[in-house]
């Protein structure tokens, strides 16, 4: 599966996020669950049990008064590139990188719920069902036809709305085009930004905005340094922003989350 | 009903040796039984209601059980390399303690396989594994390699089970168990080569993850450093695992089951591999601070700056729980005696169990993000109370086996030895 990410792809979708514009509305993380039939929390759920293939961190330059300083960081699946810490460990081959996409696939009808993924995922990006998913009652008429919802115990994270990859497919071949026009992808929360902060698109393209944004001097990946070549380009004019990228500094709470 | 108990207790009982009476017995077994009815319960929770009944959670992803299974499998090990030592490499003095070596060994694959069940999201997907294999996941290896190991085990426990005096009665038992013996030497080298590779895959689990690179290890080909300090920590710990449990048997029963000559061989096996892994995880240490850490771009001096896990657990686990055993073991004159030999054994089982503690627990707890946070997990009661029924099965089953079979051929012969308190058996006898 890597060796087949190491050839050319058709396309490399990815991301660019201004950190400067997000103001951690949390837009993008409703959007998402909805789009993705993402169940409302469980009652007895906690932050670190609960899912969303989405969350908005807010982080702070660890100054007081009226020196501090605050971003908010969305952070998803990276979606990384060669050596994806996840596709490798899957003892069933649950997960893979789709060739055609570059995006990182989560199966979870083929998923055992081991977990394995998620420990060695540095960006805490995927998610378990710890519950049956349960909607209130009338409001599984809101559920998206086009998504499966998943059952307790099993492992799910961001696909880059792969329901509207299909979708987006479909409508291509029906034109009798080959190549998706990029107006007809976008990701839900992508769309749901009311800020903007958030672009999508191929970043094989170097003329599309999202790969000529993740060029910018500004532009920065979260753990570059591991060598997982995440396909989420963050950006901030602000260097204490740019700073949140690096690992954690030695005996330091960092940058609150 | 007493009398119908003891009568057929009798029948079963091992020839030539003598045992508790069987309302003793019962008494012995009854708080194993009670915990073991607790830790049916607490996995059954678990697999009814879901993995919500543990503390873990998206970020603590493996827990207790993990670790437990990771602990027991090393412990564990003291089955195949008994089975390499006597049937591969002929030490013959080992074939006294080889039936209880297989028994511990069938009781801690069988019950990490257990609680393995219990701690997956969905159990009745378990076959995926063999039928979707990653064959670049440690966990596939691992998958494969337990199951294999556990049907070995299972076979090489069968002609201790047949060997009871009253299934001996059964004739076709009696063949079936002569013609099993005769594959002993196969088993025992096909389990010798299951028990390497799943050891060591263990150990790769986490030394190949890229993403935590706390646990991340450099390595030779496809096997990062960990897969082989695991092979060589299980190798080491399971003979000191060994002289334990005979040890603790001996106390619990009162009888001497097994002569010095034996807990001297496996002591000093123990403590000559213990050494070479000390100098081994020594070495590894220094590699991994100095440049697979940093090339990473974590400093590995950030890792022991989160409490409570200071630098003082390397030290523990190297110096500690390695080298001070080691030492012990090595030297004749300490581990002639019980009141160091003991404590050695039980140090160098400790250091294993930290060493896996700090790959599973350590490794989750610290953060990876800069705007992450250092975590704390505690198991909650059904994830101990599995833990705790998967340790009753394990004395249950072994409780069984030591009185209806023959797990220490030298205990009718050191019954009628009368041994005088203060010579002391000569220590050096043996190879090595």
């Amino acid at each position: 599966m890597i060796s087949e990410n190491k050839k050319t792809l058709a396309a490399r979708y990815g991301m660019s996020i201004d950190v400067d514009r997000c103001n951690g509305c949390g837009s993008c993380m409703v959007a998402c669950a909805v789009e993705n039939n993402v169940p409302p929390a469980n009652a007895n759920a906690t932050d670190r049990t609960g899912l969303t293939w989405i969350r908005v961190f807010k982080v702070d330059n660890g100054l007081e008064g009226a020196d501090r300083r605050s971003a908010f960081i969305p952070l998803l699946c990276q979606h990384c590139g060669h050596d994806a810490p996840c596709v490798s460990v899957c003892p069933q081959q649950a997960v893979d990188i789709d060739p055609a996409t570059g995006v990182v696939g989560q199966m979870p009808e083929r998923c055992l719920g081991c977990r394995y993924c998620m420990t060695a995922c540095p960006y805490h990006a995927r998610y378990f069902n710890w519950w049956d998913p349960a909607w209130p009652a009338g409001m599984e008429k809101t559920l998206n036809p086009d998504v499966a919802p998943r059952m307790r115990g099993v492992v799910e994270k961001c696909n880059f709305c792969h329901g509207r990859w299909h979708a987006a497919k479909a409508k291509t071949a029906a034109e009798g085009n080959t190549a998706i026009d990029p107006g007809d992808y976008m990701p839900a929360c992508v769309e749901a930004c009311p800020t903007g902060a958030i672009q999508f698109g191929d970043l094989n393209d170097s003329s599309s905005l999202v790969a000529r944004n993740a060029r910018r001097a500004e532009s920065f990946r979260l753990l570059e340094s591991i060598g997982t070549d995440p396909k989420i380009h963050y950006r901030s004019t602000k260097a204490w922003v740019r700073d949140t990228a690096h690992p954690p500094r030695p005996g330091k709470e960092n940058a609150r989350g | 009903m007493v009398k119908t108990v003891t009568r057929f207790d009798r029948e079963f009982l091992t020839r030539g040796v003598r045992r508790g009476s069987a309302p003793q017995f019962m008494l012995w077994l009854l708080p194993w039984f009670a915990l073991l009815a607790l830790g049916i319960y607490s996995a059954g929770l678990c697999l009814v209601k879901g993995l919500n009944q543990t503390n873990m959670d998206n970020r603590y992803a493996f827990g207790l059980w993990i670790f437990v299974d990771l602990t027991i499998i090393a412990l564990g090990a003291g089955a195949f390399f008994t089975g390499f030592l006597l049937y591969i490499l002929k030490f013959k003095e080992l074939k006294a303690v080889i039936n209880s070596a297989v028994v511990i060994g069938v009781v801690c694959y069988s019950g990490a396989m257990a609680a393995l069940m219990v701690d997956v999201g969905q159990p009745l997907r378990a076959w995926f594994t063999f039928w979707y294999p990653n064959v670049h996941s440690m966990l596939t290896e691992v998958t494969f390699c337990i199951s294999c190991y556990l049907t070995v085990l299972l076979i090489e426990y069968l002609p201790i089970l047949l060997k009871n005096r009253k299934l001996r009665d059964v004739p076709s038992f009696l063949v079936f168990e002569f013609e099993l013996h005769k594959l002993i030497y196969v088993l025992a080298g096909v389990g010798t080569f299951l028990s390497f590779f799943h050891q060591g895959s263990l150990g790769g689990l986490y030394g190949v993850l890229r993403g935590r690179p706390f646990a991340f290890r450099e390595g030779i080909f496809v096997w990062p450093s960990t897969f082989f300090l695991f092979i060589l920590s299980a190798a080491a710990v399971g003979p000191s695992f060994l002289i334990f449990t005979t040890w603790l048997v001996e106390k619990l029963s009162g009888k001497r089951l097994v002569k010095d000559r034996v807990f001297d061989l496996l002591a000093r096996i123990s403590g000559l591999l213990l050494s070479v892994y000390v100098l081994a995880k020594a070495l590894d240490t220094i590699i991994w601070i100095n440049r697979t850490s940093p090339s990473l771009g974590f400093e590995a001096s950030q890792y022991y700056g989160w409490q409570p896990f200071g630098t003082w657990i390397l030290f523990a686990e190297i110096v500690g729980c390695g080298l001070v055993p080691a030492v012990i073991l090595l030297v004749p004159r300490l581990r002639a005696r019980r009141a160091w030999l003991i404590p050695a054994a039980m140090l160098a089982c400790a250091g294993v169990a930290l060493n896996r503690y700090v790959q599973t627990v350590q490794t989750l707890a610290l953060p990876t993000l800069s705007f992450d946070k250092f975590l704390s997990y505690t198991p909650s009661w059904q994830e101990t109370g599995t833990f705790l029924g998967v340790l009753a099965y394990g004395v249950i089953v072994y409780s069984f086996s030591f009185r209806y079979f023959r797990l220490f051929p030298e205990e009718r012969e050191l019954k009628l030895e009368v041994r005088p308190e203060q010579q002391e058996e000569p220590v050096l006898a043996g190879r090595f």
